[in-house]
């Protein structure tokens, strides 16, 4: 479903240009657990990002889902993240103002869901994570784990085929750590595309296909 | 994304910053304030004006001699003119149907004395007919006599201010002024004028006509002044004037004609202006305060980058950040504009009770029109930082924190 062809990525950095990304080609089938380890500075964030339709490839051809969405708009590219891609950060990118159920209800918000769907959802999700205790706690109430917790319920809440974790657990003790890989493991489970980064090795080593990259080639 | 939904999170927002909303609301404020107390005041200077001008009388035609081509500069004082216009011109007028009373004017400056105080102050020479035409109240006596103009007596009719200047504690009916090196009985004084506009009647003393002729030794009078039947013959009775001019001087109508109505427009079409101007100078601070909105929503634009970049990331559109961004700005300068409202009316409230005889009130469309002007003033201020936010990179964005 993921196919990445001849993908390139330079960046202008003063008077260098960087290559991110040379000439990367890759398939990710549905339903994949793939972690993706290198050092930092190798291009695996570049990377994640084209994958996640945050960041354009320079040249190279990306089909997601057969759909060649190098072309798309960047409303286009919106609406698919929205309807397609979860996302789990590093530092949970929870907004601070708005409360954990607020927090996952977000992407329902922008979808346009109806208001009823949202709460049934919302309640669902967070039972899933387990944290239907916290729902009114604002994100400086909770704890690391409890946080990304509720950031996967919100990466989930649209039902995506895949989701994107950038160093899930590089905030979080080894006890919570552990437990936020068992919730992602799980996901994947369920049918879920997970593609990890991560520079733990006994982490990335847990996905049964490991992709290593290296000055931006893959290895 | 619902409008509902984007209503619910800018006010979040909002919320999440209390002093920056307290301060961009009080800015707002001040603008709208000011904008609806001072078109309150101007708006009320100009109906009061206008009012008061009508209060000399709603059907009154001055008529001055000599013509001056006017191009709607205000009227000529002083006449230039070959042909003086005379008593005899004045009593010709009514034969017209359509004019009701005439009065002539003579004016000239004087010493007046009573008993060793003495003072300048400006004569007025006119009949019986003054009275009725300018509105004018007796204090005490009575106003000149009416009789035939030619066989007019030595009286005089005088304003407050000289009665307490010249008279102090005694009663000034009955007693003889001098005027010059003639003397004149008291036979009234007016009622004090207070408010009223042009002619300072608390300073005058008013003398038959021809006295004042006399006293300054001239034939030509300052000015006609013609009450007409009513306000739809004042056309008629100006034509009316002018053919008795014509035919009295040798057929040239050698005189200006100033209608009430146009003194009352022009006053009307000034004041309207000086409103005006008095409105856009405060909305000076209307534009201040967009400035401040713009200022702050882009600090906020700022702070809030990686939420932004995060909102990117779950599928914001560009349209759905503006539309956050903008209804953010637009609740801010509304909840202003609302408050601005409330002072204004507080102050406005204020004025009126202080000064209970000046007619203030605040014209229906500066309210409406203030409300629009500050909603506009958001958006369009809100406009660069909304747009800045929609343009982030959500990469970037997504490194901040």
């Amino acid at each position: 479903m993921i196919e990445l062809t001849h993908i390139h990525r330079y960046f202008q950095v003063g008077e260098q240009t960087v290559h991110a990304l040379d000439n990367i080609s890759l398939q990710i089938k549905k339903g994949e657990y793939v972690s993706v380890m290198g050092p930092s500075g190798s291009g695996k964030s570049t990377l994640l990002n084209v994958i996640a339709l945050l960041d354009k490839p320079s040249s190279g051809r990306y089909l997601l889902n057969n759909r060649d969405v190098t072309q798309c708009s960047d409303d286009e590219l919106a609406k698919i993240r929205r309807e397609n891609l979860g996302f789990v950060f590093q530092f949970f990118h929870l907004i601070p103002r708005l409360t954990a159920a607020e927090n996952i209800e977000m992407p329902m918000i922008l979808a346009g869901l109806p208001v009823n769907e949202r709460k049934r959802r919302v309640t669902q999700a967070l039972a899933s994570v387990s944290l239907q205790d916290r729902a009114n706690h604002r994100p400086n109430q909770l704890s690391g784990g409890q946080l990304q917790r509720v950031a996967i319920a919100r990466a989930m809440i649209m039902q995506p085929e895949v989701l994107l974790a950038d160093e899930p657990t590089g905030n979080l003790d080894s006890k919570s750590g552990a437990e936020i890989i068992e919730l992602l493991e799980n996901l994947n489970q369920q049918g879920v595309t997970l593609i990890i980064i991560t520079h733990d090795q006994s982490l990335g080593d847990r996905a049964p296909r490991k992709i290593r990259i290296v000055d931006g080639q893959l290895k | 994304m619902f409008f509902k939904d984007i209503l619910a999170q800018a006010i979040n927002a909002i919320k999440s910053q209390r002093l920056r909303a307290i301060l961009i609301i009080l800015a707002m404020s001040i603008g709208v304030a000011s904008v609806n107390v001072l078109t309150a005041l101007g708006e009320s200077a100009r109906r009061y004006i206008v009012h008061e001008f009508e209060a000399l009388g709603t059907h009154l035609v001055i008529v001055l001699p000599g013509r001056t081509e006017t191009t709607g500069g205000s009227p000529p004082l002083f006449g230039e003119t070959p042909r003086d216009l005379t008593l005899e011109d004045a009593q010709a007028f009514l034969h017209s149907r359509h004019i009701a009373a005439i009065a002539p004017l003579t004016i000239g400056s004087a010493p007046v004395s009573f008993q060793g105080l003495e003072r300048e102050t400006n004569i007025f020479g006119s009949t019986y007919a003054l009275r009725r035409v300018r509105h004018l109240t007796m204090a005490q006596g009575n106003f000149l006599p009416e009789e035939e103009t030619t066989k007019a007596r030595s009286v005089c009719v005088i304003g407050q201010t000289i009665r307490t200047q010249l008279f102090a504690n005694k009663s000034a009916l009955g007693q003889w002024l001098r005027i010059n090196d003639r003397r004149f009985r008291v036979i009234g004084v007016l009622a004090a004028e207070g408010q009223s506009i042009g002619v300072d009647f608390d300073e005058m003393v008013i003398i038959p006509v021809e006295q004042a002729q006399a006293l300054f030794d001239t034939r030509s009078l300052f000015r006609i002044l013609v009450e007409t039947l009513s306000k739809e013959s004042m056309t008629k009775a100006v034509e009316d004037i002018k053919n008795i001019i014509k035919a009295r001087h040798e057929g040239e109508d050698d005189i200006t004609i100033i209608t009430q109505d146009s003194v009352v427009n022009t006053f009307d079409k000034i004041l309207t202006a000086l409103t005006l101007a008095v409105a856009s100078i405060a909305s000076i601070s209307l534009a201040v305060a967009g400035v401040l909105v713009m200022n702050v929503m882009l600090v906020s634009v700022t702070q809030r980058t990686a939420e932004i970049g995060l909102l990117k990331a779950l599928g914001a559109t560009k349209g759905q950040l503006h539309g956050l961004f903008l209804t953010e700005a637009a609740l801010l300068s509304i909840a202003g504009a609302l408050t601005g409202l409330l002072i204004g009316q507080i102050i406005i409230t204020v004025l009126q009770v202080t000064y209970p005889s000046f007619p203030l009130q605040l014209p229906w469309w500066t309210l409406l029109s203030s409300l629009a002007v500050s909603l506009v003033t958001g958006l369009v201020f809100g406009l660069l930082p909304a747009s800045k936010a929609a343009r982030l990179n959500p990469v970037w964005a997504l490194t901040k924190r």
